[in-house]
Protein backbone atom coordinates (compact mmCIF):
# COMPACT_ATOMS: atom_id res chain seq x y z
CA UNK A 1 0.00 0.00 0.00
CA UNK A 2 1.03 3.62 -0.86
CA UNK A 3 1.68 5.93 1.56
CA UNK A 4 -1.22 8.10 0.03
CA UNK A 5 -3.71 5.18 0.87
CA UNK A 6 -2.02 3.87 3.93
CA UNK A 7 -2.82 6.70 6.40
CA UNK A 8 -6.57 6.92 5.32
CA UNK A 9 -6.37 2.93 5.87
CA UNK A 10 -4.78 2.89 8.80
CA UNK A 11 -6.81 5.86 10.35
CA UNK A 12 -10.11 3.89 9.55
CA UNK A 13 -8.32 0.81 11.71
CA UNK A 14 -5.93 2.16 14.38
CA UNK A 15 -7.77 5.54 15.09
CA UNK A 16 -10.38 3.58 16.84
CA UNK A 17 -8.16 1.24 19.18
CA UNK A 18 -6.10 4.13 19.96
CA UNK A 19 -9.71 6.14 21.33
CA UNK A 20 -10.94 2.99 23.07
CA UNK A 21 -7.62 2.38 25.17
CA UNK A 22 -6.83 6.12 25.90
CA UNK A 23 -10.55 6.68 26.76
CA UNK A 24 -10.61 3.62 29.12
CA UNK A 25 -7.71 5.17 30.75
CA UNK A 26 -8.91 8.12 31.14
CA UNK A 27 -12.45 7.78 31.86
CA UNK A 28 -15.29 8.11 29.41
CA UNK A 29 -15.83 11.44 30.58
CA UNK A 30 -12.98 12.62 29.16
CA UNK A 31 -13.23 10.70 25.79
CA UNK A 32 -12.88 14.55 23.49
CA UNK A 33 -9.16 14.30 24.92
CA UNK A 34 -8.41 10.74 23.65
CA UNK A 35 -9.99 11.98 20.56
CA UNK A 36 -7.66 14.71 20.25
CA UNK A 37 -4.84 12.96 21.12
CA UNK A 38 -5.46 9.91 18.61
CA UNK A 39 -5.84 12.65 15.65
CA UNK A 40 -2.81 14.14 16.87
CA UNK A 41 -0.93 11.25 16.53
CA UNK A 42 -2.26 11.03 12.69
CA UNK A 43 -1.46 14.60 11.82
CA UNK A 44 1.91 13.87 12.88
CA UNK A 45 2.39 11.05 10.85
CA UNK A 46 1.38 12.42 7.54
CA UNK A 47 3.51 15.53 8.40
CA UNK A 48 6.65 13.01 9.77
CA UNK A 49 5.87 10.04 7.05
CA UNK A 50 5.87 12.83 4.48
CA UNK A 51 9.32 13.82 5.14
CA UNK A 52 10.96 10.84 6.12
CA UNK A 53 9.35 8.33 4.61
CA UNK A 54 7.15 5.43 6.27
CA UNK A 55 8.42 3.81 9.31
CA UNK A 56 9.40 0.15 9.25
CA UNK A 57 5.97 -0.90 11.37
CA UNK A 58 3.89 2.05 11.08
CA UNK A 59 1.24 0.62 13.32
CA UNK A 60 3.57 0.10 16.36
CA UNK A 61 4.84 3.71 14.54
CA UNK A 62 1.41 5.13 15.84
CA UNK A 63 1.38 3.39 19.02
CA UNK A 64 4.39 5.21 20.62
CA UNK A 65 3.47 8.39 19.16
CA UNK A 66 -0.05 8.25 20.75
CA UNK A 67 1.56 7.02 24.72
CA UNK A 68 4.01 9.44 24.31
CA UNK A 69 1.21 12.08 23.69
CA UNK A 70 -0.81 10.83 25.91
CA UNK A 71 1.94 11.14 28.89
CA UNK A 72 2.92 14.27 27.37
CA UNK A 73 -0.57 15.74 27.81
CA UNK A 74 -0.36 14.01 31.67
CA UNK A 75 2.09 15.41 32.28
CA UNK A 76 1.39 19.36 30.83
CA UNK A 77 -2.36 19.84 31.78
CA UNK A 78 -3.04 20.74 35.13
CA UNK A 79 -6.63 19.68 35.56
CA UNK A 80 -5.43 16.24 34.32
CA UNK A 81 -2.89 16.45 37.00
CA UNK A 82 -5.04 16.92 39.74
CA UNK A 83 -7.51 15.41 39.11
CA UNK A 84 -7.34 12.02 36.52
CA UNK A 85 -3.74 11.28 36.93
CA UNK A 86 -4.17 11.37 40.66
CA UNK A 87 -7.34 8.96 40.30
CA UNK A 88 -5.34 6.70 38.11
CA UNK A 89 -2.50 6.91 40.35
CA UNK A 90 -5.17 5.88 43.38
CA UNK A 91 -6.30 3.42 41.02
CA UNK A 92 -2.70 1.86 40.58
CA UNK A 93 -2.18 0.84 44.75
CA UNK A 94 -0.80 4.92 45.49
CA UNK A 95 2.49 3.89 43.86
CA UNK A 96 4.99 6.57 43.40
CA UNK A 97 3.70 7.30 39.63
CA UNK A 98 3.87 10.70 38.16
CA UNK A 99 2.19 11.24 34.49
CA UNK A 100 4.96 10.44 32.90
CA UNK A 101 5.27 6.41 34.10
CA UNK A 102 1.54 6.06 33.71
CA UNK A 103 1.51 3.07 31.14
CA UNK A 104 -0.44 3.34 28.40
CA UNK A 105 -1.39 -0.64 27.43
CA UNK A 106 -1.74 -1.31 23.68
CA UNK A 107 -1.65 -4.62 23.95
CA UNK A 108 -3.73 -6.74 21.36
CA UNK A 109 -5.71 -8.11 24.51
CA UNK A 110 -6.48 -4.13 25.67
CA UNK A 111 -7.20 -3.19 22.48
CA UNK A 112 -9.76 -5.71 22.00
CA UNK A 113 -11.18 -5.70 25.68
CA UNK A 114 -11.55 -1.66 25.58
CA UNK A 115 -13.24 -1.34 22.27
CA UNK A 116 -15.61 -4.14 23.45
CA UNK A 117 -16.40 -2.47 26.49
CA UNK A 118 -16.56 0.94 24.94
CA UNK A 119 -19.19 -0.73 22.96
CA UNK A 120 -21.17 -1.68 25.60
CA UNK A 121 -20.56 2.14 27.04
CA UNK A 122 -21.89 3.55 23.73
CA UNK A 123 -24.77 1.28 23.59
CA UNK A 124 -25.78 1.81 27.89
CA UNK A 125 -29.76 2.02 27.59
CA UNK A 126 -29.74 5.86 28.96
CA UNK A 127 -28.14 6.87 25.45
CA UNK A 128 -31.38 7.40 22.30
CA UNK A 129 -31.01 4.85 19.64
CA UNK A 130 -29.91 7.63 16.85
CA UNK A 131 -27.28 8.69 18.88
CA UNK A 132 -25.70 5.28 19.59
CA UNK A 133 -25.48 4.58 15.86
CA UNK A 134 -23.68 8.34 15.53
CA UNK A 135 -21.37 7.69 18.31
CA UNK A 136 -20.78 4.54 17.12
CA UNK A 137 -19.43 5.43 13.61
CA UNK A 138 -17.86 8.15 15.08
CA UNK A 139 -15.80 5.92 17.83
CA UNK A 140 -15.67 2.90 17.45
CA UNK A 141 -15.33 2.84 13.23
CA UNK A 142 -13.72 5.93 12.97
CA UNK A 143 -15.90 8.08 10.82
CA UNK A 144 -15.44 11.74 10.35
CA UNK A 145 -18.64 14.35 11.06
CA UNK A 146 -18.91 14.89 7.13
CA UNK A 147 -18.91 11.10 6.61
CA UNK A 148 -22.18 10.60 9.30
CA UNK A 149 -24.13 13.39 8.42
CA UNK A 150 -23.85 11.90 4.23
CA UNK A 151 -24.91 8.39 6.12
CA UNK A 152 -27.69 10.29 8.08
CA UNK A 153 -28.60 12.72 5.05
CA UNK A 154 -28.14 15.44 7.29
CA UNK A 155 -25.77 18.21 8.00
CA UNK A 156 -22.77 18.49 9.89
CA UNK A 157 -23.92 20.81 12.73
CA UNK A 158 -26.81 18.60 13.27
CA UNK A 159 -24.52 15.44 13.55
CA UNK A 160 -22.32 17.74 15.90
CA UNK A 161 -25.12 18.79 18.37
CA UNK A 162 -26.17 15.11 18.13
CA UNK A 163 -22.76 13.73 19.53
CA UNK A 164 -22.11 16.45 21.82
CA UNK A 165 -25.60 15.53 23.42
CA UNK A 166 -25.06 12.10 23.69
CA UNK A 167 -21.55 12.16 25.00
CA UNK A 168 -23.25 14.85 27.60
CA UNK A 169 -25.49 12.23 28.60
CA UNK A 170 -22.40 9.38 28.75
CA UNK A 171 -20.99 11.68 31.14
CA UNK A 172 -24.41 12.72 33.32
CA UNK A 173 -25.17 9.40 33.47
CA UNK A 174 -21.23 8.30 35.11
CA UNK A 175 -21.19 5.42 32.42
CA UNK A 176 -18.14 3.35 32.22
CA UNK A 177 -16.04 1.42 29.91
CA UNK A 178 -16.03 -1.66 31.56
CA UNK A 179 -17.72 -5.21 30.97
CA UNK A 180 -21.85 -5.11 32.62
CA UNK A 181 -21.60 -7.58 35.68
CA UNK A 182 -22.19 -11.37 34.24
CA UNK A 183 -25.60 -11.61 35.12
CA UNK A 184 -26.63 -8.72 33.34
CA UNK A 185 -24.46 -9.35 30.05
CA UNK A 186 -27.15 -10.64 28.33
CA UNK A 187 -29.58 -7.74 28.95
CA UNK A 188 -27.16 -5.47 27.35
CA UNK A 189 -26.02 -7.35 24.68
CA UNK A 190 -29.74 -7.05 23.48
CA UNK A 191 -29.00 -3.29 23.21
CA UNK A 192 -25.41 -3.94 21.91
CA UNK A 193 -27.26 -5.93 18.94
CA UNK A 194 -29.96 -3.70 18.15
CA UNK A 195 -27.57 -0.93 17.34
CA UNK A 196 -25.11 -2.87 15.67
CA UNK A 197 -28.13 -4.20 13.65
CA UNK A 198 -29.61 -0.69 13.27
CA UNK A 199 -26.16 0.73 11.92
CA UNK A 200 -26.09 -2.20 9.22
CA UNK A 201 -29.62 -1.46 8.28
CA UNK A 202 -28.52 2.35 8.23
CA UNK A 203 -25.49 1.35 5.33
CA UNK A 204 -28.14 -1.45 3.69
CA UNK A 205 -31.44 0.33 3.21
CA UNK A 206 -30.81 3.73 3.44
CA UNK A 207 -31.35 4.66 -0.95
CA UNK A 208 -29.89 7.28 -3.05
CA UNK A 209 -27.00 7.93 -0.75
CA UNK A 210 -23.14 7.32 -1.71
CA UNK A 211 -23.23 2.92 -2.03
CA UNK A 212 -19.07 3.23 -1.42
CA UNK A 213 -19.97 5.03 1.84
CA UNK A 214 -23.61 2.77 2.81
CA UNK A 215 -21.15 -0.59 1.96
CA UNK A 216 -18.81 1.13 4.42
CA UNK A 217 -21.26 1.16 7.35
CA UNK A 218 -22.41 -2.78 6.55
CA UNK A 219 -18.93 -3.62 6.40
CA UNK A 220 -18.29 -1.70 10.03
CA UNK A 221 -21.41 -3.15 11.19
CA UNK A 222 -20.05 -7.00 10.39
CA UNK A 223 -16.79 -6.23 11.66
CA UNK A 224 -17.85 -4.95 15.08
CA UNK A 225 -19.97 -7.67 15.24
CA UNK A 226 -17.36 -10.10 14.19
CA UNK A 227 -15.39 -8.27 17.30
CA UNK A 228 -17.97 -9.68 20.09
CA UNK A 229 -17.01 -12.97 19.05
CA UNK A 230 -13.64 -12.48 20.12
CA UNK A 231 -14.68 -12.25 23.88
CA UNK A 232 -15.78 -15.30 25.47
CA UNK A 233 -18.69 -13.49 27.51
CA UNK A 234 -20.26 -11.89 24.43
CA UNK A 235 -19.83 -15.32 21.93
CA UNK A 236 -23.32 -16.03 22.49
CA UNK A 237 -25.65 -17.52 19.94
CA UNK A 238 -27.74 -14.56 18.70
CA UNK A 239 -24.38 -12.84 18.19
CA UNK A 240 -23.57 -15.49 15.50
CA UNK A 241 -27.00 -15.43 14.40
CA UNK A 242 -26.89 -11.32 13.62
CA UNK A 243 -23.95 -11.86 12.06
CA UNK A 244 -24.98 -14.59 9.95
CA UNK A 245 -28.17 -12.46 9.31
CA UNK A 246 -25.65 -9.74 7.91
CA UNK A 247 -23.71 -11.94 6.04
CA UNK A 248 -26.41 -13.25 3.85
CA UNK A 249 -27.90 -9.42 3.29
CA UNK A 250 -24.23 -8.70 2.66
CA UNK A 251 -24.49 -11.29 -0.13
CA UNK A 252 -26.58 -9.60 -2.29
CA UNK A 253 -25.09 -6.10 -1.83
CA UNK A 254 -23.41 -5.87 -5.36
CA UNK A 255 -27.05 -7.26 -7.04
CA UNK A 256 -29.60 -4.91 -5.49
CA UNK A 257 -27.79 -2.19 -6.70
CA UNK A 258 -27.44 -0.87 -10.21
CA UNK A 259 -24.45 1.36 -11.78
CA UNK A 260 -26.75 4.38 -11.40
CA UNK A 261 -27.27 3.24 -7.38
CA UNK A 262 -31.28 2.10 -8.30
CA UNK A 263 -32.90 -0.15 -6.21
CA UNK A 264 -33.17 -3.79 -8.58
CA UNK A 265 -35.48 -5.77 -6.94
CA UNK A 266 -34.99 -9.19 -5.48
CA UNK A 267 -36.78 -10.92 -8.31
CA UNK A 268 -34.78 -9.12 -11.41
CA UNK A 269 -31.18 -9.56 -9.55
CA UNK A 270 -28.98 -11.43 -11.27
CA UNK A 271 -27.76 -14.28 -8.96
CA UNK A 272 -24.55 -14.37 -10.69
CA UNK A 273 -23.67 -11.13 -8.97
CA UNK A 274 -24.56 -12.82 -5.47
CA UNK A 275 -21.48 -12.83 -3.03
CA UNK A 276 -20.98 -16.94 -2.76
CA UNK A 277 -18.48 -16.68 -0.03
CA UNK A 278 -20.52 -14.22 1.81
CA UNK A 279 -23.46 -17.00 1.66
CA UNK A 280 -20.66 -19.47 2.85
CA UNK A 281 -19.46 -17.59 5.86
CA UNK A 282 -23.41 -16.87 6.99
CA UNK A 283 -23.89 -20.79 6.85
CA UNK A 284 -21.00 -21.27 9.21
CA UNK A 285 -22.27 -18.53 11.07
CA UNK A 286 -25.76 -19.77 11.36
CA UNK A 287 -25.06 -23.23 11.66
CA UNK A 288 -22.93 -22.13 15.10
CA UNK A 289 -25.78 -19.74 16.17
CA UNK A 290 -28.00 -22.70 16.92
CA UNK A 291 -26.53 -23.78 19.91
CA UNK A 292 -28.31 -23.70 23.37
CA UNK A 293 -32.13 -22.84 24.04
CA UNK A 294 -32.91 -19.24 22.98
CA UNK A 295 -34.45 -18.32 19.51
CA UNK A 296 -33.31 -14.68 18.99
CA UNK A 297 -35.41 -12.90 16.31
CA UNK A 298 -31.92 -12.63 14.38
CA UNK A 299 -32.35 -16.49 14.37
CA UNK A 300 -35.74 -16.03 12.52
CA UNK A 301 -34.54 -13.33 10.64
CA UNK A 302 -30.93 -14.90 9.45
CA UNK A 303 -33.34 -18.11 8.49
CA UNK A 304 -35.38 -15.89 6.11
CA UNK A 305 -32.05 -14.43 4.96
CA UNK A 306 -30.76 -17.79 4.43
CA UNK A 307 -34.16 -18.93 2.20
CA UNK A 308 -33.57 -15.86 -0.08
CA UNK A 309 -30.19 -16.45 -1.12
CA UNK A 310 -31.57 -19.49 -2.76
CA UNK A 311 -32.74 -18.21 -6.08
CA UNK A 312 -35.46 -21.24 -7.08
CA UNK A 313 -39.06 -20.11 -6.24
CA UNK A 314 -40.46 -23.17 -4.69
CA UNK A 315 -43.40 -23.66 -2.93
CA UNK A 316 -41.12 -25.12 -0.05
CA UNK A 317 -38.86 -22.10 -0.01
CA UNK A 318 -41.72 -19.53 0.98
CA UNK A 319 -43.26 -22.27 3.15
CA UNK A 320 -40.15 -21.98 5.25
CA UNK A 321 -40.14 -18.19 5.04
CA UNK A 322 -43.38 -18.02 5.89
CA UNK A 323 -43.33 -19.82 9.24
CA UNK A 324 -40.31 -17.76 9.91
CA UNK A 325 -41.90 -14.85 9.74
CA UNK A 326 -44.92 -16.39 11.61
CA UNK A 327 -42.52 -17.07 14.27
CA UNK A 328 -41.27 -13.75 14.16
CA UNK A 329 -44.55 -11.87 14.43
CA UNK A 330 -45.66 -14.21 17.36
CA UNK A 331 -42.38 -12.81 19.06
CA UNK A 332 -42.55 -9.27 18.38
CA UNK A 333 -45.55 -7.51 15.74
CA UNK A 334 -43.95 -5.11 13.37
CA UNK A 335 -45.78 -3.47 10.17
CA UNK A 336 -42.63 -4.69 8.03
CA UNK A 337 -42.88 -8.32 9.50
CA UNK A 338 -46.70 -8.26 8.61
CA UNK A 339 -46.62 -7.06 4.93
CA UNK A 340 -43.77 -9.36 4.61
CA UNK A 341 -45.20 -12.27 6.32
CA UNK A 342 -48.19 -11.55 3.61
CA UNK A 343 -46.21 -11.42 0.49
CA UNK A 344 -44.87 -14.76 1.82
CA UNK A 345 -48.40 -16.44 2.33
CA UNK A 346 -48.87 -15.28 -1.86
CA UNK A 347 -46.03 -17.87 -2.67
CA UNK A 348 -46.81 -20.33 -0.42
CA UNK A 349 -50.72 -20.28 -0.02
CA UNK A 350 -51.99 -18.50 -3.15
CA UNK A 351 -52.48 -14.79 -4.02
CA UNK A 352 -56.60 -14.82 -3.12
CA UNK A 353 -55.91 -16.35 0.59
CA UNK A 354 -53.35 -13.19 0.82
CA UNK A 355 -55.14 -10.56 -0.51
CA UNK A 356 -57.73 -11.53 2.41
CA UNK A 357 -55.05 -12.03 4.93
CA UNK A 358 -53.93 -8.40 3.51
CA UNK A 359 -56.70 -6.57 4.08
CA UNK A 360 -56.93 -7.20 7.60
CA UNK A 361 -53.65 -5.71 8.44
CA UNK A 362 -54.85 -2.36 9.13
CA UNK A 363 -51.86 -0.38 7.70
CA UNK A 364 -53.88 1.81 5.16
CA UNK A 365 -51.30 4.74 5.65
CA UNK A 366 -48.54 2.57 4.89
CA UNK A 367 -47.42 3.18 0.86
CA UNK A 368 -46.03 -0.37 1.03
CA UNK A 369 -49.15 -1.96 2.27
CA UNK A 370 -50.73 -0.66 -0.97
CA UNK A 371 -47.50 -1.60 -3.19
CA UNK A 372 -48.19 -5.09 -1.53
CA UNK A 373 -51.54 -4.91 -2.68
CA UNK A 374 -50.95 -3.73 -5.78
CA UNK A 375 -48.73 -6.62 -6.52
CA UNK A 376 -51.44 -9.14 -4.99
CA UNK A 377 -54.02 -7.68 -7.30
CA UNK A 378 -51.95 -7.53 -10.40
CA UNK A 379 -53.31 -10.85 -12.51
CA UNK A 380 -56.51 -11.00 -10.71
CA UNK A 381 -58.03 -7.17 -11.27
CA UNK A 382 -55.56 -5.46 -12.82
CA UNK A 383 -57.65 -2.21 -12.18
CA UNK A 384 -57.47 -2.38 -8.09
CA UNK A 385 -53.70 -3.09 -8.29
CA UNK A 386 -53.52 -0.20 -10.28
CA UNK A 387 -55.53 1.77 -7.55
CA UNK A 388 -53.49 0.28 -4.99
CA UNK A 389 -50.08 1.44 -6.87
CA UNK A 390 -51.34 4.78 -7.36
CA UNK A 391 -52.26 5.30 -3.79
CA UNK A 392 -48.62 3.75 -2.64
CA UNK A 393 -47.01 6.75 -4.87
CA UNK A 394 -49.18 9.51 -3.11
CA UNK A 395 -47.61 8.07 0.10
CA UNK A 396 -44.07 8.19 -0.26
CA UNK A 397 -41.38 10.59 -1.05
CA UNK A 398 -39.11 7.93 -1.18
CA UNK A 399 -37.31 8.54 -5.33
CA UNK A 400 -36.31 4.84 -5.48
CA UNK A 401 -39.35 3.32 -4.12
CA UNK A 402 -41.79 5.48 -6.27
CA UNK A 403 -39.37 4.58 -9.63
CA UNK A 404 -40.08 1.03 -8.94
CA UNK A 405 -43.79 1.24 -8.05
CA UNK A 406 -44.30 3.61 -11.53
CA UNK A 407 -42.26 0.38 -13.47
CA UNK A 408 -45.06 -2.27 -11.99
CA UNK A 409 -47.96 0.15 -12.84
CA UNK A 410 -46.62 0.31 -16.36
CA UNK A 411 -46.32 -2.65 -16.97
CA UNK A 412 -49.92 -3.90 -16.14
CA UNK A 413 -51.26 -0.84 -17.92
CA UNK A 414 -49.90 -1.76 -21.11
CA UNK B 1 -58.45 -2.94 22.71
CA UNK B 2 -59.56 -5.45 25.21
CA UNK B 3 -57.79 -8.72 25.94
CA UNK B 4 -60.14 -11.52 25.32
CA UNK B 5 -59.54 -15.67 26.33
CA UNK B 6 -60.31 -17.84 23.64
CA UNK B 7 -60.20 -21.49 25.33
CA UNK B 8 -60.32 -24.14 22.11
CA UNK B 9 -62.06 -27.48 22.69
CA UNK B 10 -61.71 -30.23 21.18
CA UNK B 11 -63.99 -33.30 21.31
CA UNK B 12 -62.42 -36.72 22.67
CA UNK B 13 -60.16 -38.23 20.45
CA UNK B 14 -60.57 -41.91 19.29
CA UNK B 15 -59.79 -42.11 16.31
CA UNK B 16 -56.17 -43.62 15.23
CA UNK B 17 -53.29 -41.49 15.97
CA UNK B 18 -52.28 -38.50 13.21
CA UNK B 19 -49.34 -39.17 10.42
CA UNK B 20 -46.15 -37.13 10.72
CA UNK B 21 -47.25 -35.66 7.75
CA UNK B 22 -51.28 -34.99 8.91
CA UNK B 23 -49.73 -33.39 12.17
CA UNK B 24 -47.16 -31.14 9.92
CA UNK B 25 -49.65 -30.24 7.84
CA UNK B 26 -52.08 -29.37 11.34
CA UNK B 27 -49.29 -27.93 12.72
CA UNK B 28 -49.18 -25.14 9.33
CA UNK B 29 -52.83 -24.75 10.24
CA UNK B 30 -52.28 -23.41 13.58
CA UNK B 31 -48.82 -21.39 12.49
CA UNK B 32 -51.01 -19.78 10.07
CA UNK B 33 -53.64 -18.62 12.11
CA UNK B 34 -51.34 -17.24 14.70
CA UNK B 35 -49.21 -15.85 12.50
CA UNK B 36 -52.28 -13.99 10.59
CA UNK B 37 -53.39 -12.68 13.94
CA UNK B 38 -49.87 -11.62 15.37
CA UNK B 39 -50.18 -9.74 11.71
CA UNK B 40 -52.60 -7.84 12.65
CA UNK B 41 -50.80 -6.79 15.74
CA UNK B 42 -54.03 -8.62 17.50
CA UNK B 43 -52.06 -11.31 19.69
CA UNK B 44 -51.51 -10.46 22.97
CA UNK B 45 -50.05 -14.11 24.18
CA UNK B 46 -49.95 -17.24 22.02
CA UNK B 47 -50.79 -18.86 25.31
CA UNK B 48 -50.52 -22.35 25.95
CA UNK B 49 -51.39 -26.15 25.06
CA UNK B 50 -52.61 -28.24 27.43
CA UNK B 51 -51.06 -32.09 28.32
CA UNK B 52 -54.19 -34.33 27.81
CA UNK B 53 -54.21 -35.66 31.43
CA UNK B 54 -55.43 -33.77 34.52
CA UNK B 55 -56.91 -33.95 37.70
CA UNK B 56 -60.08 -32.57 38.72
CA UNK B 57 -60.35 -31.76 42.91
CA UNK B 58 -63.77 -31.16 44.65
CA UNK B 59 -64.89 -30.66 48.06
CA UNK B 60 -64.21 -33.45 50.66
CA UNK B 61 -61.20 -35.35 49.28
CA UNK B 62 -62.80 -35.99 45.92
CA UNK B 63 -60.03 -36.74 43.19
CA UNK B 64 -60.69 -37.73 39.66
CA UNK B 65 -58.70 -38.33 36.40
CA UNK B 66 -59.94 -36.73 33.56
CA UNK B 67 -61.76 -33.35 33.43
CA UNK B 68 -64.70 -35.05 31.66
CA UNK B 69 -66.76 -36.97 33.80
CA UNK B 70 -69.58 -34.97 32.30
CA UNK B 71 -68.75 -33.90 28.96
CA UNK B 72 -67.42 -35.65 25.87
CA UNK B 73 -64.55 -32.71 25.00
CA UNK B 74 -61.30 -31.47 26.38
CA UNK B 75 -59.95 -27.85 26.53
CA UNK B 76 -56.26 -28.50 24.46
CA UNK B 77 -55.18 -24.91 25.27
CA UNK B 78 -55.70 -21.16 24.83
CA UNK B 79 -55.00 -17.61 23.54
CA UNK B 80 -55.18 -14.04 24.55
CA UNK B 81 -56.15 -11.82 21.29
CA UNK B 82 -56.95 -8.06 21.16
CA UNK B 83 -60.14 -6.51 19.95
CA UNK B 84 -62.04 -3.58 19.80
CA UNK B 85 -65.48 -5.87 20.67
CA UNK B 86 -66.71 -9.49 21.77
CA UNK B 87 -67.76 -9.57 18.10
CA UNK B 88 -64.41 -8.57 16.93
CA UNK B 89 -62.97 -11.27 18.95
CA UNK B 90 -65.13 -13.90 18.21
CA UNK B 91 -64.44 -13.20 14.71
CA UNK B 92 -61.03 -13.64 14.61
CA UNK B 93 -61.86 -17.03 16.52
CA UNK B 94 -64.30 -18.12 13.53
CA UNK B 95 -61.19 -19.18 11.59
CA UNK B 96 -59.74 -21.09 13.90
CA UNK B 97 -58.37 -24.34 12.77
CA UNK B 98 -60.01 -26.40 15.81
CA UNK B 99 -63.38 -25.61 13.96
CA UNK B 100 -62.18 -27.92 11.56
CA UNK B 101 -61.34 -31.11 13.66
CA UNK B 102 -65.40 -30.56 15.13
CA UNK B 103 -63.81 -28.68 17.92
CA UNK B 104 -65.25 -25.24 19.35
CA UNK B 105 -63.94 -21.94 20.62
CA UNK B 106 -65.37 -20.05 23.79
CA UNK B 107 -64.65 -16.49 23.22
CA UNK B 108 -64.70 -14.82 27.18
CA UNK B 109 -63.00 -10.74 27.59
CA UNK B 110 -60.64 -10.52 29.86
CA UNK B 111 -61.99 -8.34 33.01
CA UNK B 112 -59.42 -5.48 34.22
Amino acid sequence: MSQPDLIPHLFRTEYRKITAVLSKRFGLEHIEIAQDIASDTFLQASETWGINGLPENPTAWLYVVAKNKAKDYLKRNTLFNEKIAQQITYEQNGAETSGAEIDIDLSDRNITDSQLQMMFAICHPSIPAEAQIGLSLHILCGFGVNEIAAAFLTNKETINKRLFRAREKLRSSQVKIEFPEASEIQNRLENVLTTLYLLFNEGYYASGRDVTLRKDVCLEAVRLTNLLLESKLTSLPPVYALLALMCFHASRFEARIDSEGETVLYEDQDEKLWDEDLIRQGELFLNQSSSGNVLSKYHLEAGIAYFHTIKNDTKEKWESILQLYNQLLINEYSPMAALNRTYALSKANGKEIAIKEAEKLNLTTHHLYHALLGELYTGIDNNKAADHFRKSLDLTNSKADQKVILKKLSAISS
Amino acid sequence: MKDFLLIFRSPEHTGPDASPEEMQAHMKLWMDWFGSIAAQNKLSSRGNRLVHDGKVVRPGQVITDGPYTEIKESIGGFTIVKAESLDEAAAIASSCPILLDGGNVEVREIAI
